[in-house]
């Protein structure tokens, strides 16, 4: 059930400023696909565009084709939340709702969108916290508030969340940047779980932990500021860092910028 | 020491006069605190009792010693129940547009007029509602005698109450992390649904203080009260049809009252109204402290 | 089927995803739709409801305003429920700039320093505990103030009377020689402790916020406290100020009760604040509504619709300030 994503041509804007421009890549299916690169290139941007998030703030929009298993998820007529719901995302920081308990938080994409029995909401709920390796650090607690656990805990919560409404597609938005090394390493092992099941997209800042997770790589870089960003770059993760066609991956890669 | 010359020794007298009348204006300000207590308490006391709080003024002359409040209590209580019923939902409805769907000049001109609605006086309120509903449109239901009601009250109520919510939701709404509404999107939340299910709950304990002390004051209200509702002497448990008191208006009234009694009701009755006033006003703040967004 | 179909809600029916199926449409007329409509239809009540008001009180002045045998701007008296119908607003206007004026000079300077003390020089446990009271004053009922003011506080103030007539009797502020009671002093000193506490918590929150690189810039150059304040919190507080004290005066202007209860109701333009005297729209409004027949009351809403555009002049003027400022410090930041 997981989807190949192809970006025809994708820019987006912040009201008259361009981010990204005229980005092109193929996401095959069951895999993980990492974009690196400078601050400000769009990598997140991009990544914002896959679900139609980017357009939730004031003024944004985004031009071009996104196509999911061949349909273009911007068609005028597609409706925004089915989109998300078959594109899950991860966010930055952990963002649980507070005012909801662990079981709570973990459902909420399925009770908000109808699903009213109980027994499939348990069933959902622990086979997400399963996948998202925390059930057995939460099962006795569920009806605890969720902004009650650690920072990983949350995230991983924050994933449980995600895959609960079983999308077909993971977008993580630089998912470990606020965890600490030993929270970082449970996630990146989670990421290599979970790509049996999902095509996975991870924005990274931190270059040890594309070439560890992914399978493919895309560099985004900007020539100066007030530029939009281009994928500079794209291939399998070996290639790019061991082998990159394009100088300026090499020199990022390297450390000479960025 | 020989290092102070007399420029800086006058800057120092500058210094401690400032910090004299600073104090100063604020013991200054204690005086009235103190003094409005403590009349309040003991001129309060005399009459305040069971008696007091459970009879009306029904068929009670001026130079009679009994008489209370509770056709006033009553009064209050429903005219600020019902106000609180109308506002409650167009405030936060209201407010939910501002900060959620409101853009350009439209939402813009709401949120100005909401800030310039809150500095409209209380006895325009009544008069509005005196002018529209009380002389305009309940005559039509009522062979043409106009309707003074608790309802009424009400609606000039709402109408002072109606900004204060919008006001206080909307700074509870904007506190609400737009990470929160990110993730329920993610979700394929629709936003409605978001609003409903994920903002509203966490901002609740910052809007329920907000709501507190907007009918705390509604409470204390007299003028729209003795515009629209009338006044009664009995008690009235219909806001919807004859005239209603209210615990302010009664203080008002037997203030005007030349009779050795009627003071003590008068302060009996201002006692009643601020520790009720006094308690919605704590329980608010104390709850204010306890939000998590404010910090 | 896979598991997907347990997401799909009833009402997208067989446009489960999954399996390559087509994306589902967008509703037009959804509950989106609906909800987004009712939180407009809310938000502009608040317009329908500033533009009813002016509406509403225009059409119910104008029968008395047609009767009316003198000038409704120039006549002092209030001769509105005799038939012909003589009033005018001209006494009532001044006396409600006056008192208004007057609690303003008495507040401000009161009201800044207790902000400045509960921001700068109460120890900081103190400051939380006192601010409270503060706004717990501002939660008294205005009624209550009326009665205080009628009952106990006028023995102060007709004291304060025969002590200002006797030193400074050849002002004609301090002209009346008595009998002192509800003067406009009384009314005013009654209503400036009503405004401290609005004009002192707004201030207190703009003086907190002076950023701690201007304060501190101010000390490195060895002023003293007092100096810092005059050269980086005042400054930076003064919109804010200007603001506060607008927001008071509109407060002011509106007060009912306690002025229907602490001034002496009467016609007349003058200066003396020290003997029976005073009055303003309001208070009027109060006094002189239950007795009031049809052109009475009417005569009452004309006066009301004057202190309407008054106030919103006032409010209008304040929130231009308020908003020009805000605009400054979001560029700035």
């Amino acid at each position: 059930m997981a989807t190949r994503i192809e970006a025809c041509g994708v820019s987006a804007y912040y009201g008259s400023f361009k981010a990204i421009d005229a980005v092109t890549m193929t996401i095959e299916p069951k895999s993980v696909t990492a974009l690196i690169g400078p601050s400000g290139c769009g990598k997140s941007t991009f990544l914002r565009s896959i679900n139609r998030m980017h357009e939730v703030l004031p003024g944004a929009h985004v031009e071009g084709q996104l196509l999911l298993d061949g349909q273009d998820i911007y068609h005028r007529e597609v409706d925004v939340t089915a989109v998300r719901r078959m594109i899950g995302m991860v966010f930055q920081r952990p963002n649980p709702f507070p005012t909801m308990s662990i079981y709570d938080n973990v459902v909420a994409g399925l009770k908000l969108n109808g699903v009213k029995r109980k027994p499939a909401l348990d069933n959902a709920c622990e086979k997400a916290l399963v996948r998202a390796n925390l059930w057995d650090e939460v099962r006795d607690r569920l009806s605890r508030p969720g902004a009650g656990l650690s920072g990983g805990q949350q995230q991983r919560l924050c994933i449980a969340r995600a895959i609960a409404v079983e999308p077909q597609v993971l977008l993580m938005d630089e998912p470990c940047s606020a965890l600490d090394p030993i929270s970082t390493l449970a996630i990146e092992d989670l990421i290599n779980e979970l790509k049996n099941q999902y095509t996975i997209v991870i924005v990274t800042h931190n270059m040890q932990q594309a070439a560890r997770v992914s399978d493919r790589t895309g560099f985004f870089s900007i020539d100066r500021t007030g530029e939009p960003g281009r994928l500079i770059e794209y291939d399998d993760t070996s290639k790019i860092f061991t082998n990159p066609a394009m100088k300026r991956t090499e020199d990022y890669i390297t450390g000479r910028f960025g | 020491m020989s290092l102070q010359t007399p420029l800086q020794s006058r800057r120092v007298i500058a210094d401690r006069m400032a910090t004299v009348l600073i104090y100063a204006a604020f013991l200054l300000a204690l005086i009235p605190l103190v003094s409005v207590a403590w009349t309040l308490v003991s001129k309060g006391l005399q009459r305040l009792d069971g008696t007091f709080l459970f009879t009306s003024m029904n068929n009670i002359g001026a130079f009679d010693d009994r008489g209370g409040a509770y056709h006033a209590i009553v009064g209050t209580l429903q005219q600020a129940g019902l106000a609180t019923l109308i506002t409650v939902p167009l405030g936060v409805l209201g407010a939910i547009y501002i900060v959620e769907y409101g853009s350009g000049w439209f939402a813009q001109a709401i949120r100005f007029f909401v800030d310039v609605m809150t500095g409209i006086p209380s006895i325009v309120a009544g008069l509005f509602v005196l002018a529209f509903w009380v002389l305009v449109v309940t005559p039509v239901f009522n062979d043409g005698r106009p309707g003074f009601s608790g309802f009424a009250a009400a609606l000039a109520l709402s109408v002072l109450m109606l900004p204060t919510i919008v006001r206080s939701t909307e700074e509870m709404l904007r506190l609400v992390p737009a990470a929160l509404r990110e993730g329920a999107y993610a979700l394929g939340i629709p936003k409605w649904l978001t609003i409903v299910r994920v903002v509203i709950p966490t901002a609740l304990p910052g809007i329920v203080t907000g709501i507190m002390l907007a009918v705390a004051r509604a409470c204390g209200e007299t003028a729209p009260v003795l515009l629209v509702a009338g006044g009664n002497p009995a008690i009235n448990f219909n806001a919807f049809e004859g005239n209603q008191s209210s615990l302010s208006l009664f203080v008002f009234e037997q203030a005007g009252v030349a009779s050795q009694y009627a003071p003590a009701r008068a302060w009996a009755a201002a006692l009643t109204l601020v520790v009720l006033v006094l308690a919605l006003t704590i329980a608010a703040k104390l709850l204010a402290r306890r939000n998590p967004l404010a910090r | 089927m896979t598991t997907s179909s347990m997401i799909a809600s009833p009402a997208q029916g067989s446009s489960a995803p999954g399996g390559g199926g087509p994306l589902p449409r967008r509703r037009a007329l959804g509950a989106e739709t609906v909800f987004r409509g009712t939180t407009t239809v809310a938000g502009a009540m608040v317009l329908v409801i500033i533009v009813a008001i002016a509406t509403f009180l225009v059409i119910r002045a104008l029968p008395s305003l047609g009767a009316n045998q003198e000038s409704f701007w120039t006549y002092e008296g209030w001769f509105a429920d005799s038939d012909p119908p003589q009033f005018g607003i001209a006494a009532l206007a001044f006396g409600t700039v006056l008192t208004s004026t007057l609690a303003l000079m008495l507040a401000v300077p009161v009201a800044l320093g207790i902000a400045l003390f509960l921001s700068h020089y109460a120890p900081r446990r103190m400051a939380a505990p006192l601010g409270f009271a503060v706004d717990l004053l501002a939660a008294v009922p205005s009624v209550v103030f009326g009665l205080w003011g009628r009952d106990w506080f006028y023995e102060p103030v007709s004291s304060l009377s025969s002590w200002l007539h006797s030193v400074a009797g050849w002002l004609p502020l301090f002209g009346s020689d008595g009998p002192y009671g509800k003067s406009v002093l009384l009314g005013s000193t009654v209503l400036a402790i009503m405004i401290l506490p609005i004009i002192t918590s707004l201030s207190r929150e703009v003086f907190v916020k002076t950023p701690t690189a201007n304060e501190e810039a101010a000390l490195a150059l060895g002023a003293t406290r007092w100096e810092m304040i005059r050269t980086a919190v005042l400054p930076y507080g003064r919109p804010g100020i200007i603001a506060a004290v607008m927001l008071g005066l509109g407060r002011a202007l509106g007060e009912t009760i306690a002025l229907a209860l602490t001034l002496g109701s009467t016609y007349a333009i003058g200066l003396d604040l020290l003997g029976p005297g005073g009055n303003t729209i309001a208070a009027n409004i109060a006094n002189r509504f239950g007795e009031a027949n049809a052109t009475g009351r009417s005569a009452l809403i004309a006066s009301g619709l004057v202190l309407f555009a008054i106030t919103l002049v006032v409010n209008v003027t304040a929130r231009a300030i308020i908003y020009r400022r805000r605009e400054f410090t979001e560029s700035a930041a």
